[in-house]
């Protein structure tokens, strides 16, 4: 364990310092070593229905949703056969996509090789957590997409841009964005993100 | 900044897109039965013009999916947003490619007949 | 009465604070204002008028408007807080009056500030049903109808308070209440509603597709909040809305006739929004002139204030109801039929000029000494159908002359839309033809004549739109009155009486600013080259049929005041041959200063009408408007995007050794690569000889993680990959990879790469750093718009890994130290092979055998979040080898001696795998994409450009990458004329394990000039090069397996 070193590693005394709770506050965090699996298919086929079991979620429908618990595993929408599985309740583990990519090599009698792919994304993309009255209006400062509540409800995510990044953006509570940009750009994202959030520490004090 | 509407995600800003030239370009059925000079047309000519154009686009950022678009040059306005697969619509005039050869249908032919590698690269 | 700041009794001074006096100071003298003054306010409070003088012609000016449009009176503002920038030609008109604000006025052409800008700015991307641009009576109209239907609401005004052109009035009423007061409470009563922003002080600058708008916020630090860490100077709100309403108002046109660029002559609206506004009298004897009825409200105002207005000249040959009422009600003579036709500076007014000292603290409002060349006398005169000066010339003294040309609707947001416009004859203004799609226009931006058509027309626009995004409320339209104004009778150029001693002429002909004229205008060039009718003044035209129109009678009708430009600089545009508006703007620059032609471009356009035979302002038709509407600062744009936020720097897991371990840099598209890593004093040529040397003899190691990977999986992925790759993947085993090109249908050369087959069905690609997005968006092209029916999927995993590259002969030692479960002999572990492995600290690894360098190496891929980890492993079992860490510029000479390709640097798009001597890896016996094109005349051409070695032949200099090469002797003369040009070096190094510097090339025919001797320029000398093949070192591939 001590020898994985997390994307946004060595930023957290910045982040903390950064962070200020309560109005009009916002908070950034990491959430480190989460298993994330990569999944192409095609709902509805056989191929996804084994994967769904598999994984024990159903895999979203359309742009913008997002299936299963999004403290422990969820699922995100990519594309109409792509999808993000997220868990946040643990860490990663050696080997991690296995059981669910065995499931379209299936080979017992009856099953059969299925189409799709599964692989383990865990290093793929940083999980930065923004949190706060002021989290919205922190990513509005970089981010094309409407984040009203309206057309950005709880439990919505798109993969868009912030500031110049690529990121999945998720909405995963009331106040609370989950950010996923690949783990190269999660440093450039944290310092991108602190100096956002510098006005509203600011307007506090 | 143009709106986009991704059949898969909805419109979205511009910034998110990538452009992929002009739309119904097939890739000749047999590139061996062409001449060079039709191969080349194939390759490097394509129509400009005024008005509506069928062009194709990614939504790179988003859904990574490749679609097709009418968009009137003169104004910028998309007229109209639909799958690779389909067909030019009918009302934009003129809004077929001139590619060489090939029905533009998908074929599993080993360099089939889409328009990929028109545009972009 | 006196000019300068009035009393309550004698003005509403809706924009201002009395009870909050502050100090500016202008040019070193301390100026008394009031919160919410401009500069420009204080400046007229403080009895002048006048400010820097004119560009070009350094004539003396004054201020003439009120708002951006202003042409003159350009300040240069100190830095108003640490580190924060000092601003030039900022419109004095447009700078709040803050305490302690300290300007100058620009003198000349503005600066950018030397000392850069330090302050804080930000951008903020808004999404809205209906957008209002413009916080006059129109647009909160149309703001109260929207919001009020819960629809998302955004209202912006350039202002610092609402209200638009009510705050320029007094005595109007809406709905039975105080215009003023009823725009405060409309505002007020939105304010807080959840879905309801008011944002003052930001401009609307650009329109934009599918009506997206940029805005630029000037925010709090500057006017009204304390800077602060974070809180940003301006912000750039980018907008996207569904509806959008302009309510952007009409600014008004000055007049054109001789000397009508002395300070004292002002815009009568500004005079009149001083006055209401900001409670400052202009002058103390104003006389009027106008072709409509807009400056009879100025005159009511006036005289209720106490100022003298002893004279109206309007152009319309009977006085309008609503002229006659004014004129009736103050008493001043009203001159019909007239229009003014010079002004002049008199000797009293010259001899304040240096009384300046001291005399504009005055509280007392001491009248306008110091303001040199000021208007003291207005002479005016009937003129004819055609606007011809045809009567005595009579002569009225006066401080200031309130001008009125017409009004010209606000349009350039529709405009930029290809929004259409029409000239109106009854309104002498272009108005929108038609809105733009999703769009509405109202107000007086849209021709509306009174308050009450204002109003209806937004009510209604901000129903409908509210309406249209599918929010929905009972309409209500603010009542007002709804006269309409009497007729309009423009003058778009006004002579000079001829043989009449205009009032103006001794400065005509003898003042500093004429004098210039002919120098400036030789000078610049902006006068016709090639024009047969070399104008200058002083050059007799007496033999031209129209000396009329000579343009020296009109050097001083001033057109466009910033660019110094006049009726005579139009006429030298017209007798160079210019018709359209677009060239004549052009030719004499008229509407392209900081104003962008506010107060001058349709005047432009109605001059160029007048002295074209056949043309009038319709046909004359309007140049196209661009954004910004106004200035805005660069920094502003660049907003947070700057220094670090610049551009973003990927780095991968292991990143933080190589800055503690002294890496310089370098930028591999957004990542940040390891280039090498110095010891103490050492240069890059030395570290880069030491760290090849390491790979060459013992062992280095690099970090490679930025490689793009995609892994692949389907049953068709064999035979996809055989499409794409030039050579055969199909029948690769299990296990193994392969070195594979791809390239476009062109057949020419786009990326290249390993790939390894983890399973029948399942591939793991990798290709360079650079090419890593775009292969994997090409995969994605061909599968989903060629081959949708083939089963095979593509993810990215090159954030997945991270990959050590562990090379030189010692690599095998280092390997087996770290992976001590598996057999790493050369034997159990051929090259191109692979092995999942656990390392010795536990964690799970896949090495591979390839190299980049010729060398046996080792390629050790992990997942990310353990390769700052695995390379700390790495370098721990390779000390006792003395491991060496390498970047990428030693890379790139290692395989450089072995002849391998970087596509990118030694290719550029032209080159196909055989030009590149790589036919090696192109099949004869599949189908791939761009096989076809090797057929195409040009690319079986032998005497293409080939990928060669080139060896200086003095051994020691080292080539220029880029740099040309020519056949030997070939001369390089001016008398010779074009060199034929042979190709070029496209990689160049100095070789540690050759002692000698050598390159890579792409040379006409290569392949068929070994040994020849050629030519390339260094430092302007040439050197002789020699052409050898591309592989310098081990071309039996010994070196491979150890």
């Amino acid at each position: 364990m001590h020898l994985r070193r997390s994307p946004a590693h060595g930023a957290a005394a910045e982040m903390a310092a950064a962070s200020v709770a309560g109005p009009p506050g916002v908070m950034l965090r990491e959430i480190a070593f989460a298993p994330q699996l990569g999944v192409r298919t095609v709902p509805g086929s056989a191929s996804a229905s084994r994967i769904e079991r598999a994984l024990g979620v159903s895999l979203p429908s359309s742009v913008g949703e997002t299936t299963g618990d999004p403290d422990a595993l969820h699922c995100v929408w990519i594309s109409p056969d792509e999808f993000l599985t997220i868990d946040v309740s643990r860490t990663q583990e050696h080997g991690e996509a296995g059981a669910v990519a065995a499931a379209l090599d299936d080979d017992r009698p009856g099953a059969g090789r299925v189409p799709g792919q599964v692989v383990d994304l865990s290093g793929n993309r940083a999980i930065l957590e923004l949190t706060g009255p002021s989290a919205r209006a922190v990513l509005e400062k970089g981010c094309h997409v409407d984040l009203h509540p309206r057309a950005f409800p709880v439990g919505h995510a798109v993969s868009t841009l912030v500031g110049p990044v690529p990121m999945i953006v998720h909405r995963s509570h009331g106040e609370t964005f989950r950010l996923l940009p690949r783990s190269s750009f999660a440093q450039y994202t944290v310092r991108w993100l602190i100096d956002a959030m510098l006005e509203f520490r600011t307007i506090r004090a | 900044m143009l709106l986009i509407d991704c059949p898969h995600c909805g419109p979205r800003d511009e910034v998110e897109f990538h452009y992929g030239g002009q739309a119904h370009v097939p890739y000749p059925e047999d590139p061996y039965a062409l001449t060079d000079r039709e191969w080349a047309e194939f390759l490097f000519y394509r129509d400009n013009p005024r008005g509506p154009f069928a062009e194709r686009w990614q939504h790179s950022v988003g859904c990574r999916k490749w679609f097709n678009a009418v968009r009137d040059t003169a104004t910028y306005e998309f007229l109209e947003v639909y799958p690779m697969a389909a067909p030019a619509p009918s009302a934009g005039g003129g809004l077929t490619g001139n590619g060489p050869v090939g029905s533009g249908s998908t074929r599993s032919g080993p360099v089939g007949s889409g328009s990929a590698g028109s545009g972009s690269a | 009465m006196t000019a300068g700041r009035v009393g309550p009794d004698c003005s509403p001074g809706h924009g201002i604070d009395r009870t909050a006096p502050i100090t500016v100071t202008v040019d070193g003298r301390p100026m008394a204002a009031f919160a919410g003054d401009t500069v420009a306010s204080a400046h007229i409070a403080s009895g002048r008028l006048s400010c820097g003088p004119s560009l070009y012609l350094s004539r003396p000016r004054g201020i003439v408007a009120a708002g951006v449009e202003e042409p003159n009176a350009l300040l240069t503002v100190d830095a108003r807080t640490p580190g924060g920038p000092s601003e030039s030609m900022l419109p004095a008109t447009t700078v709040e009056a803050v305490e302690g604000l300290s300007a100058r006025w620009l003198q000349g052409m503005g600066v950018l500030d030397p000392l850069g800008d330090d302050a804080y700015y930000d951008r903020k991307y808004v999404h809205t049903d209906v957008l209002i641009v413009g916080a006059g009576p129109a647009g909160i109209a149309a703001a109260r109808e929207a919001a009020k239907t819960g629809a998302r609401t955004v209202l912006v005004d350039e202002q610092s308070m609402p209200g638009g052109s009510l705050l320029s009035g007094r005595g109007e009423t809406v709905d039975g209440v105080d215009a003023v007061a009823w725009a405060r409470t409309a505002l007020e009563r939105l304010t807080g509603q959840p879905d309801f922003a008011y944002m003052h002080r930001t401009t609307a600058i650009g329109s934009y597709d599918a009506n997206y708008v940029v805005a630029v916020e000037r925010r709090a630090a500057d006017v009204d909040t304390p800077a602060a860490p974070g809180v940003p100077r301006e912000r750039v709100w980018h907008i996207r809305a569904k509806r959008v309403i302009l309510a952007t108002g009409a600014h008004e046109r000055p007049l054109v006739f001789a000397d009508n660029d002395r300070p004292g002559v002002m815009l009568a609206g500004a005079v009149r929004t001083y006055l209401n506004r900001y409670a400052v009298a202009a002058g103390k004897n104003i006389i009027l002139a106008t072709t409509d009825d807009s400056v009879y409200g100025l005159l009511e105002d006036l005289h209720s204030a106490g100022i003298a207005v002893p004279l109206v000249v309007d152009s319309r040959p009977e006085p309008s109801a609503r002229a006659r009422a004014a004129l009736e009600a103050t008493g001043a003579r009203g001159a019909f039929g007239a229009a003014v036709v010079g002004t002049s500076a008199g000797a009293d007014a010259s001899t304040e000029v240096g009384t300046s000292e001291g005399v504009g603290t005055s509280a007392d409002g001491q009248a306008d000494a110091g303001d040199e060349g000021r208007v003291t006398a207005v002479s005016f005169a009937p003129v004819d159908e055609f606007g011809r000066p045809s009567g005595d010339v009579e002569t009225a003294a006066a401080d200031t002359l309130a001008v009125s040309g017409g009004h010209s609707p606000v349009l350039h947001l529709h405009t930029q839309r290809q929004g259409r416009v029409h000239w109106d004859e009854s309104l002498a203004a272009f108005v929108p033809e038609a809105p733009v799609a999703g769009q509405a226009v109202v107000g007086s931006a849209n021709g509306a004549v009174s308050l009450g058509v204002a109003l209806e027309q937004g009510a209604h626009a901000g129903h409908s739109a509210a309406a249209e995004t599918g929010a929905r409320g009972p309409l209500v339209v603010p009542t007002a009155s709804a006269v309409a104004p009497g007729p309009v009778r423009p003058l778009w150029l006004i002579a000079a009486p001829h043989g009449s001693a205009a009032p103006g002429s001794p400065d005509r002909d003898g003042g500093p600013g004429e004098s210039d004229l002919g120098e400036s205008a030789a000078s610049d060039g902006r006068s016709g080259v090639g024009d047969s009718r070399d104008d200058r003044p002083g050059t007799s035209d007496d033999e031209d049929d129209d000396a009329a129109f000579a343009p020296e009678r009109w050097s001083t009708h001033f057109v466009d005041l910033q660019r110094d430009q006049t009726v005579a600089d139009v006429l030298r545009a017209i007798g160079a041959g210019m018709r359209s508006v677009e060239h004549i703007k052009r030719y004499t620059s008229i509407s392209t200063a900081g104003d962008q032609g506010k107060t001058s471009s349709v005047n432009a356009m109605g001059v160029i009408a007048s002295l074209l035979e056949d043309a009038d302002p319709a046909s004359v038709g309007t140049s196209t408007n661009r954004p910004p509407y106004t200035p805005v600062a660069f920094a502003a744009l660049a907003g947070r995007r700057r220094g670090e936020l610049y551009e973003p720097a990927r780095v991968t897991n292991i990143h933080p050794w190589h800055v503690a371990h002294g890496a310089e840099f370098e930028d591999v598209g957004q990542w940040k690569r390891p280039r090498y890593f110095p010891r103490t004093d050492e240069d890059m040529d030395a570290a880069v000889l030491r760290e090849c040397a390491a790979v060459r003899t013992t062992v280095g190691f690099q970090d490679v993680s930025t490689l793009g990977k995609i892994e692949i999986r389907g049953t068709d992925a064999p035979e996809f990959l055989n499409r794409i790759y030039t050579n055969g993947f199909a029948k690769l085993p299990v296990g193994r990879g392969r070195y594979g090109l791809m390239c476009g249908a062109d057949g020419m050369l786009f990326d290249d790469g390993v790939t390894m087959r983890l399973a029948e069905d399942r591939f793991l690609m990798t290709t360079t750093t650079g090419g890593a997005a775009g292969v994997l968006d090409w995969l994605e092209e061909w599968h989903q718009t060629e081959w949708p029916h083939m089963d095979v999927f593509f993810t990215s995993v090159t954030e997945q890994w991270n990959t050590i590259a562990v090379a030189g002969p010692r690599s095998r030692d280092v390997v087996a130290k770290i992976a001590p479960d598996i057999d790493v002999s050369n034997e159990a572990f051929g090259f191109m092979e692979f092995r999942e492995a656990q390392l010795s600290n536990g964690i799970p690894a896949r090495i591979c055998r390839i190299s980049f360098s010729g060398e046996l190496a080792f390629e050790v891929n992990v997942s990310a979040f353990y390769g700052l980890a695995a390379w700390e492993l790495v370098a721990e079992a390779g000390e006792e080898f003395d491991i060496t860490p390498y970047g990428t510029e030693t890379m790139h000479v290692l395989r450089a001696e072995k002849g391998l390709v970087i596509i990118g640097q030694d290719t550029d798009g032209t080159v196909t795998p055989h030009d590149a001597g790589m036919g090696w890896a192109v099949s004869r016996l599949k189908d791939f994409i761009g096989k076809r094109s090797f057929q195409r005349a040009d690319t079986v051409r032998p005497d293409r450009k080939h990928f060669v070695g080139v060896l200086p032949v003095d051994g020691v200099t080292r080539l220029d990458e880029g740099a040309q090469l020519i056949a030997a002797g070939t001369p390089v003369t001016p008398e010779a004329g074009p060199v034929p040009m042979i190709g070029h070096v496209t990689s160049s190094y100095v070789s540690a394990e050759l002692g000698r510097p050598f390159g890579l090339a792409l040379v006409e025919n290569g392949f068929n000039r070994m040994g020849e001797i050629v030519q390339s320029p260094v430092d302007g000398t040439l050197v002789d090069v020699e052409i050898t093949s591309s592989v310098f070192i081990d071309p039996e591939g010994k070196r491979r397996d150890g």
